[in-house]
């Protein structure tokens, strides 16, 4: 074992070398004002320490009204996805020290959902082009008394894209998406691949119809800002141009 | 304020709500009200898989699974419930499969199974692989697909909805329950949710520690909120420490990665649990190995500079068996400690993981009043609840399998019983409580900061009634708990708007925080035995002479209005298996 990185590791950890960071927020409160409005917190903090720490810290220290999602802080729920210094990340999983503390960091809420308190959308819609595509298994026939059988090739073929864990970060920095709604994004079409290439789903035709819409996957202008924005690593634009494919070739 | 009526409300959509929700929704009208999106439940950060006798790798059978249950729990746990959790299992881990779960494949394309601590082959030979997974997310798609088939079955949810009270009414002389508050997030409203059934599936309460692997809103409302009616609290001095957290950030680490061959050693390299637990060594069961990491660290053999810590080495694996088995927790220690797991061991302490104990219920999942008796139409299932399958010491996997199981019976019997009862009738102001709870504080001018208040109980829990405890420990959390919750009168939040008011929210939470605490820690108190994940320096053994027995709290109001906590106790349930001492 390389104990050199270990120590360093270790020995960064003890110093804790606080430094102070802006953090510059987008704030909006319909209750207060229409407008929204940018405002400059700064602070100290451990570069080492997440972007959500550090919005802990301005809503428990100094501004308790700074309203944002999260749960589980560490990428896992899919609770605070953001725009940090213009790109959509997990705010969770974003270290301050690999986004330039020099300047101030600006964190505004993701895009192309309306906003309805702070860094706080609303998701309703999101979740609505979700359950548009039917996202569970759908069989024919009787259930076998086991477990179905699944090689462990078949099982690879869509491993990928049941990562996802609905955070929108790609759906929301999708220049088709803030253009217009209705298109189903990226999200939902990773949720469709996810059943679409599982060889134990039966209802691969239906899916794909759904997604022939005219909303659905052929709006997709392979921007890849979707594959760049997922936490999760999860190659969104190559589950989406399979899922095209599928619907040419019907084969899947 | 509105007024919903529903057969059955759930309380809570993680894997226990939805499994619940998806057999209560096929049988009568419910809503499942859940102050998170279902989706970002703390179900999704489980890891490590799902145990269940399958057999489908080596030989195993449902019975050795119900023995290493008791025997890990420390013979405190309910051994008829325990032998229907490892019977079920099976069907369980099969329904998910039918439901779409995509599990990791044997060659043959059966559901693979794993190693995993204190699961072990005919009464302890050896290891056995019983835990079924998803790579190392199978919480994840436990979640995921449990989603999916409310979508599927149309679940109808209330989504940031926080259920601050339990309506209990008296009917000739038995409590009953009546329905639930709840405050909707977006608009800062309070509903009333009038039903026949209620099912508490809100999850555990870790947050009270500092360094722990729970979410920011694992604060125990469901527990708090039966509590505060008079209910009691079942085992609740039993919190498990997960031997793997990630250092100072309590971010878990799988079991799995030991499973997977993974070892723990201290700063002279040694693997050191072959001294604790010379048969199953990293696989012991998680109280012993997280007691032997502390051992380690207090004899001054813990790593860096410190000395605050060990290492859990991965090192000597294939980087391509960390890639198909362990794909995100080896990301986790290159994110959070920019360290490779392919060549460097990951620095870890015990986190504060599970709640053992939580809101007594028979194993159909119906709420206790007593020792004995059912509140009509009060169910809980999962990490709410103490049925009790875990005992002292849950062991890892068996608490995935708990919420399907347990979800599952909770969700039949609370739709069987909405089918042929009427609703209870509501009391005058149903929503009086909460309607003050957040109108004081919402006036409060108060100089305590609820994150203030938060951080010292979390520091005093963490130094106190962690892993290792002794009376004066205990006795100084207690005090400590006491001066916190006095101090909390006077709290005030800044936001004293409607929408999305996440500080008022936190200040409650932190409320519910407080009044488990001082549960846990009283029921600490009482227990002058080690067992389990309960481990008294003072009284180091286990005692099975006066506490073979089930800690049950009460809370109680004096006529001066002084509160006060009341501790009885249960009987353990035993068939056939006879407490022995408990070596690995
Ligand atoms: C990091 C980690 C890894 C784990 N790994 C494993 C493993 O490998 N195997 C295993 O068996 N176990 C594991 N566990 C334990 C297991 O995951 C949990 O005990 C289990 O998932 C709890 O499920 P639940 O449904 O009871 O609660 P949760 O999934 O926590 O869900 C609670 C639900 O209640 C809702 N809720 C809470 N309060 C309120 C309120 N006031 N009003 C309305 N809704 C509310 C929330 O919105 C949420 O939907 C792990 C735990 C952790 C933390
Ligand atoms: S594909 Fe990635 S970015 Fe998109 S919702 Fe899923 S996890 Fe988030
Ligand atoms: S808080 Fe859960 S993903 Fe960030």
């Amino acid at each position: 074992m390389s104990t050199a990185t270990l120590d360093k590791v270790e020995a960064e950890a003890q110093a804790s070398p606080y430094i102070t960071v802006t953090f510059r927020i987008r704030r909006f409160n319909p209750e207060i004002s229409d407008e929204a409005t940018w405002q400059d917190f700064e602070l100290e903090i451990d570069p080492k320490e997440r972007v959500l720490d550090g919005l802990h810290k301005i809503k428990w220290d100094m501004d308790g009204t700074l309203t944002f999602r999260r749960s589980c802080a560490h990428g896992i729920c899919g609770s605070d996805a953001m725009r940090i210094n213009g790109r959509n990340r997990l705010a969770c999983k974003t270290l301050i020290k690999d986004i330039n503390p020099d300047k101030p960091i600006t964190v505004e809420p993701i895009k192309g959902l309306t906003v309805l308190k702070d860094l706080v959308v609303d998701m309703d819609p999101f979740f609505q082009a979700y359950r548009d595509v039917m996202p569970f298994l759908i069989t024919k026939g009787n259930e076998p008394t086991r477990e179905r059988l699944q090689s462990a090739e078949d099982r690879a073929r869509f491993d990928d894209t049941t990562k996802c864990i609905l955070c929108a970060a790609c759906t929301s920095s999708c220049p088709v998406f803030w253009n217009d709604g209705q298109y189903f994004g990226p999200a939902a079409i990773v949720n469709a691949h996810r059943f679409i290439f599982d060889s134990r789903d039966e209802g691969g035709e239906q899916r794909l119809e759904v997604l022939n819409d005219k909303d659905g996957v052929w709006r997709c202008r392979t921007t890849f800002n979707c594959t760049d924005a997922c936490p999760r690593g999860i190659e969104v634009t190559k589950a989406i141009q399979e899922v095209k494919r599928a619907l040419i070739t019907r084969r899947f | 304020m509105q007024i919903h009526k529903y057969d059955t409300v759930i309380v809570g959509a993680g894997g226990a709500g939805m499994r619940a929700a998806i057999e209560a929704t096929k049988r009568s009208r419910t809503a499942v009200l859940t102050k998170l999106y279902p989706t970002r439940s703390h179900t999704g950060a489980a890891q490590g898989g799902m145990a269940a006798a399958l057999a489908n790798v080596e030989d195993d059978n449902w019975e050795w699974h119900t023995f290493d249950t008791i025997k890990g729990g420390d013979y405190l746990v309910d051994q008829d419930a325990a032998e229907i959790l490892a019977k079920e299992a099976i069907d369980a881990v099969l329904d998910l499969e039918k439901m779409g779960l995509p599990f990791n494949r044997t060659p043959e394309g059966r559901i693979d199974q794993r190693r995993f601590g204190g699961h072990s082959r005919n009464h302890g030979e050896a290891p056995v692989r019983r835990a079924c997974y998803a790579a190392d997310r199978t919480g994840h798609m436990i979640l995921q697909t449990l989603y999916q088939n409310c979508v599927k079955e149309g679940v109808e949810f209330f989504n940031e909805f926080y259920v601050l009270d339990q309506i209990l009414v008296e009917e000739d002389g038995v409590k009953k329950s009546a329905g639930v508050v709840a405050y909707e997030l977006a608009t800062g409203e309070i509903h009333v949710f009038q039903a026949k059934a209620v099912v508490y599936a809100s999850g555990g309460t870790g947050k009270f520690f500092k360094v722990t692997s729970n979410a920011h809103t694992l604060t125990g409302d469901g527990q708090a909120a039966v509590y505060r009616r008079g209910l009691p609290l079942e085992d609740m001095e039993f919190f498990q420490f997960h031997p793997t957290g990630i250092w100072r950030m309590g971010i878990l680490l799988t079991e799995g990665a030991r499973g997977e061959g993974g070892i723990l050693r201290n700063k002279d390299g040694e693997r050191f649990m072959e001294k604790y637990a010379p048969v199953m060594k990293d696989l012991a069961s998680r109280d012993v190995v997280s007691r032997a990491i502390y051992t380690e660290i207090r004899e001054g053999r813990g790593c860096g500079p410190e000395g605050d810590h060990v290492y859990l080495d991965l090192t000597h694996l294939p980087p391509e068996q960390l890639d198909a088995k362990l794909p995100d927790i080896t990301e986790f220690a290159r994110t959070y400690l920019g360290i490779e797991p392919y060549t460097d061991p990951i620095p870890i302490q015990p986190t504060a993981h599970y709640a053992m104990g939580g809101i007594p219920t028979n194993v159909e999942g119906e709420v206790l009043s007593d020792n004995t008796t059912v509140v009509p139409g009060l169910y809980a299932a999962g990490e709410v609840a103490c049925v009790s399958v875990h005992g002292a010491n849950r062991l890892g996997t068996n608490s995935l399998l708990d919420i399907n199981v347990f979800g599952r019976r909770a969700g039949i019997a609370a739709a069987e019983y909405s089918a042929d009862h009427d609703y209870a009738e509501l009391p005058e102001a149903p929503a009086q409580f909460v309607v003050d709870q957040v109108e004081r504080l919402r006036a409060s001018t108060g100089n305590e900061r609820v994150a203030q208040l938060r951080k010292e109980l979390q520091e005093t829990m963490d130094a106190n009634v962690m892993v290792f405890r002794t009376e004066q420990t205990i006795k100084t959390a207690v005090e400590k708990i006491g001066e916190l919750r006095a101090r909390y009168r006077n709290v005030s939040v800044q936001d004293k708007g409607k929408r999305f008011n996440t500080d008022l929210l936190e200040a409650i939470e932190l409320g519910n925080l407080l009044d488990l605490a001082e549960v846990m820690a009283v029921s600490a108190l009482a227990r002058k035995e080690s067992r389990g994940g309960h481990y008294r320096e003072d009284y180091p053994n286990r005692d099975d002479v006066n506490f073979m027995r089930h800690t049950m709290a009460y809370r109680e109001v004096g006529a001066d209005g002084a509160e006060s906590i009341r501790l009885d106790y249960k009987p353990v349930v035993q068939t056939r298996y006879q407490p022995m001492e408990r070596k690995y």
